[in-house]
């Protein structure tokens, strides 16, 4: 189910809408509400960026294997703007034959006719955030939809594309382990081939954070917040969709070829304000942060000068223990000879020995012939495992 | 016998916030020495430390100038502001031993405290006349009678002349200077006789070099004189000598009965023997004015550099220090657990802590402190003696004969509805009541402790038993032996000498278990679990277990913000630094300071 690996050749675009029709209060993404954008002024503007970075690569025969619009709601770009980008990224490089084009779409307001149009403009990959099918919950969570519209738009998303993932956050304020068996459940009857389940973290400075993190908020404590993610993880994979990473689950074949790239170490580009970019340049990787402001990013893109916010020229050694720290969070883990292969370096140059002997002792991970992968255990303190063993 | 009956001589003794600061400051503003508007809040306090914590560390002195309104005749009145502290003691005393007076100051509201009591004994002892004054009494809880009966009960002294003031607003300040010209008896002496002059205390002045505060009893020092020390036999040139008015004053001498500084290009505090006497080289007095007895650290820890590489820092920011303050001592010491550092001995809890605080602040250092320790004495069975001053350097248990350790003389004043809770924590620490006395509503209680038990915790938990209400004072009493033993920690089974500590066997139980209960929730949980165990040789006394992490990942989308991933666990990673490996264990270096502070359980 694996074989699909990211050639060195391989490269993605990611692109990033940074507009919402209102903000949740849970989200620290790059985005603001806004009612409505002049499209054509935007779309010129993301193709003009795309050309501009697109010229920085340090070559040109690339393989696209992946376009992501993400947000934001990406779902609020006009079809046109989203057929514009695909259009000049397919003239800009080769593309696999399997392309894999997704578009994550906040089902609120959302008709079969809307679907149809991304259809038209090249999307074949759906990611329907329907979050919950608690209507309190998704209240909570500062959603405009309820649980009806998000399965009806989820049920005609399947009817229009092959591929089709839905997005759920879990460890809410007082949720029990049974109430998320119950829901997990009834999203099981959707019968779905991809589901990312995402745990609600509170991140300082959002709406949510201020409401719940003083008080007793009612958020999971670690062992109820351990049972939900152990809960999810043999839920899903009951059923036969399979945990490929920490919040991912797939049914063999239906992966997300987009995060696979990304998380085994591939390079991409990131469009659009605030997105992050590994763009292969001459002298390494750029690691791209652009404005995130997107009336500052806008003007720069107009005035022809440069978006990028944050552009770090990552050294080998560093896009090494990127590959580790990502690919420990795939059940596949991370493989020895690809990381040597892009970066030139071995799992003695980039580990600390002494942690990876404990963590081995430990079970916490498992050394094979060519991937150090975490276990079950280890996935759980991955953050303790990960920065214990990296040497960085 | 020169005419000395202009001079009087005087030191203020009072509790901490009774206002000797601020009389301080009130009298010197009356004898118009400075404009009132240059006059910085307590004047004598001149260490930012001091300052804030209200406290006095260095004895000094202030001359004043006061012409009386009953008699008409212009004095000069010399102030020696004296610590209040216990630690200080010893400072007390030869700044008591240059004056023949003291101005008792008590808050009216409040009563004699412990402390006071201490150093007003100490006073006695010198001879001095006491002026009782009564300060705050424009506070609505005043009650002066009852305050001047207390002094007359638990001092022994004759208060019916006190003078009550508020120094705060000024009222009836005045009356306190006519008391001193009137009450307190002048100093005698000869200004023609041979030099002798006791030296009160040294500092370091990083722009002056050294300053000694000098008490003339005999004869006449004169800038250009060829001093010499008469203990040490070393010889100086005079270059300076003058009064403080506050201001530095060159007066070019000093006569008998009189007090002031001098310097004479000495390079450093050491070759000044506090209570040494002074006198002129080329006509020497036949005899030294008794001295002092040295002061002698009793507390002792170690500290050490959070950052490995300050160890040298470290070490000139203790020399320095010590150029001030010849009462601490350090020594370098290496510990497995936080390598390199030193041991230093202090007078006292408070002067460990105004050390600590001032190379932190000072000199910028972040440091970890263990916790204090008594210097015990060890008879080993080859009859040799030993000084231990670090429960980490213990020797084998088979080969000491026996173990003594120090015990202290502790006075605690206490309102009498906490009396019961307060002998039962001395009971408990082992304590032997040698007095129980009632003034009014307050209880004295005379326990001799050992001082083990004080550097312990016991002052934080007689402060919460009293809700802040009793006060405390010690002095040193004696050695005896006594039944100890060594606790050993260790965390994941590997000891950590930094956390070892001595504790009379009966005690030992419930502090190892305290110890490692504390631990528990100092140290962060592993990916494994970690075992704490209190140990006395191969025993475990008490045990806890860290459980072991269960969950730490974020099922999180990052999209593709893997710098965002990376930058918090390079965050982590930095925590770690923080952290001091023990085997497979990290434990945090506020683990060190807080593991044997106790008060709040």
């Amino acid at each position: 189910m694996m074989d699909h690996v990211a050639g060195d050749g391989d490269f993605a675009l990611y692109v990033h809408w940074p507009f919402c029709r209102s903000k949740c209060p849970y989200c620290d993404f790059n985005s603001t509400a806004t009612s409505g954008v002049d499209d054509a002024l935007w779309e010129k503007a993301y193709l003009s960026d795309l050309e501009r970075q697109a010229a920085r690569l340090s070559d040109r025969s690339r393989v696209l294997s992946s376009i992501y619009f993400g947000g934001g709601t990406p779902s609020l770009m006009a079809p046109s703007t989203v057929r514009g980008i695909v259009d000049r990224a397919r003239a800009l490089w080769d593309t696999s034959p399997d392309v894999e084009i997704t578009l994550e779409l906040n089902p609120s307001g959302i008709t079969e006719r809307d679907l149809a149009a991304f259809r038209e403009a090249g999307i074949n990959r759906l990611s329907v955030g329907i979050q919950s099918l608690d209507d309190g919950a998704l209240k909570v969570l500062g959603r405009r939809h309820n649980a009806r519209e998000g399965v009806e738009v989820y049920r005609t998303a399947r009817t229009l594309f092959d591929r089709v993932s839905l997005d759920l956050i879990y460890a809410r304020p007082h949720q029990t382990l049974a109430a998320w068996e119950e829901e997990l459940e009834a999203v099981l009857d959707l019968e779905p081939t991809h589901i990312s389940a995402y745990q609600l973290s509170l991140e300082p400075g959002t709406p949510l954070f201020s409401a719940l993190v003083s008080e007793d908020g009612g958020m999971p404590e670690e062992d109820l917040a351990t049972d939900l993610f152990l809960a999810t993880k043999e839920g899903l994979e009951s059923v036969g969709l399979t945990s490929y990473e920490v919040s991912s689950h797939a049914r063999p074949g239906f992966e997300c070829r987009h995060n696979l790239a990304t998380w085994r170490g591939g390079n991409y580009l990131g469009l659009g304000p605030g997105a992050h970019g590994r763009l292969p340049v001459q002298d390494g990787t750029l690691a791209t942060v652009s404005l995130c402001d997107s009336s500052t990013w806008l003007r720069r893109v107009t005035a022809g000068e440069d978006t990028f916010e944050v552009a770090t020229l990552l050294d080998r050694r560093e896009r090494a223990l990127e590959m580790v720290l990502t690919g420990l969070r795939l059940r596949e883990g991370v493989s020895e000879s690809r990381v040597k292969a892009r970066t030139g370096f071995e799992f003695a140059d980039l580990l600390d020995t002494d942690a990876l002997t404990m963590a081995v002792e430990l079970g916490l991970v498992r050394l094979g012939a060519d991937a150090l992968r975490a276990t079950r255990d280890g996935e759980l303190v991955l953050n303790a495992v990960t920065t214990s063993l990296m040497a960085l | 016998m020169s005419d000395l009956s202009h001079i009087r001589n005087f030191s203020i003794i009072a509790h901490i916030d009774h206002g000797k600061s601020t009389l301080a400051d009130r009298l010197i503003q009356l004898c118009g020495d400075i404009e009132a508007r240059e006059m910085k809040e307590q004047l004598l306090d001149s260490m930012d430390l001091e300052r804030e914590r209200g406290i006095t560390i260095k004895a000094q002195t202030v001359r004043l100038t006061y012409t009386s309104t009953t008699d008409g005749r212009t004095y000069q009145l010399n102030l020696m502001d004296t610590p209040g502290h216990v630690d200080f003691a010893y400072e007390v005393s030869r700044s008591l031993a240059a004056c023949e007076g003291s101005l008792l100051v008590v808050d009216a509201s409040q009563g004699v405290e412990a402390q006071t009591l201490a150093n007003v004994y100490q006073a006695i002892d010198a001879g001095h006349e006491i002026i009782p004054v009564l300060n705050k009494i424009d506070l609505p809880a005043a009650d002066e009678e009852r305050v001047k009966q207390q002094i007359e009960d638990v001092i022994g002294i004759d208060a019916s002349e006190a003078v009550g003031i508020s120094a705060k607003t000024g009222l009836n300040v005045e009356q306190v200077l006519e008391a001193l010209v009137q009450r307190l008896p002048p100093p005698t002496g000869d200004a023609d006789a041979p030099l002798q002059a006791l030296l009160v205390d040294s500092w370091y002045d990083p722009y002056l070099g050294v300053i000694i505060l000098v008490r003339v009893r005999e004869g006449t020092v004169k800038k250009g004189m060829r001093l010499r020390m008469m203990a040490t036999g070393a010889t100086y040139q005079i270059d300076r000598v003058g009064v403080f008015t506050p201001k530095m004053t060159d007066t070019g001498t000093l006569s008998a009965g009189e007090m002031g500084f001098i310097m004479a290009g000495i390079k450093s505090v050491a070759d000044c023997r506090i209570g040494d006497t002074l006198t002129d080289d080329r006509r020497p007095a036949a005899t030294a004015l008794p001295g002092f007895k040295p002061s002698v650290p009793v507390v002792w820890c170690g500290l050490f550099p959070v950052d490995t590489s300050d160890f040298e820092a470290l070490r000139e920011s203790l020399a320095k220090l010590q150029l001030n303050d010849s009462s601490f001592e350090y020594q370098a010491d290496t510990s497995a657990a936080l390598g390199f550092g030193f041991r230093c001995g202090f007078l006292g809890l408070l002067h460990m802590e105004i050390i600590q605080e001032r190379l932190e602040r000072e000199f910028n250092l972040d440091l970890i402190t263990t916790a204090p320790s008594v210097v015990y004495k060890l008879t080993m069975t080859d009859g040799t003696r030993i000084d231990l001053h670090n429960p980490a350097d213990m020797p084998d248990p088979v080969k000491i004969a026996s173990m003594e350790e120090p015990w202290v003389r502790a006075t605690i004043m206490v309102p009498d509805e906490y009396l019961g809770p307060v002998l039962a924590l001395c009971t408990e620490r082992r304590g032997v009541q040698l007095d129980l006395t009632y003034a009014g509503n307050r209880a004295m209680a005379v326990y001799k402790l050992p001082l083990n038990e004080i550097v312990f915790d016991f002052y934080d938990r007689l402060k919460s038993i009293s809700r802040g209400y009793a006060s405390f004072d010690y002095e040193m009493a004696d050695y005896q032996e006594s039944d100890l033993v060594r606790i050993s920690i260790l965390v994941n089974a590997e000891p950590v000498d930094a956390l070892s500590f001595i504790a009379h066997r009966s005690q030992a139980e419930y502090r190892g278990r305290a110890i490692c209960s504390r631990l528990k929730d100092l140290i962060p949980r592993h990916m494994f679990k970690v075992p704490i165990q209190a140990a006395i040789g191969g025993k475990v006394i008490a045990r806890e277990t860290i459980a072991a992490l269960r969950k730490d990942v974020t099922a999180k989308c990052y999209g593709g913000d893997i710098s965002r991933k990376k930058k918090l666990l390079e965050k982590q990673k930095a925590g770690k630094k923080r952290m001091r490996q023990f085997g497979k264990v990290e434990i945090p270096q506020s683990a060190f300071i807080s593991a044997l502070k106790m008060d709040d359980e």
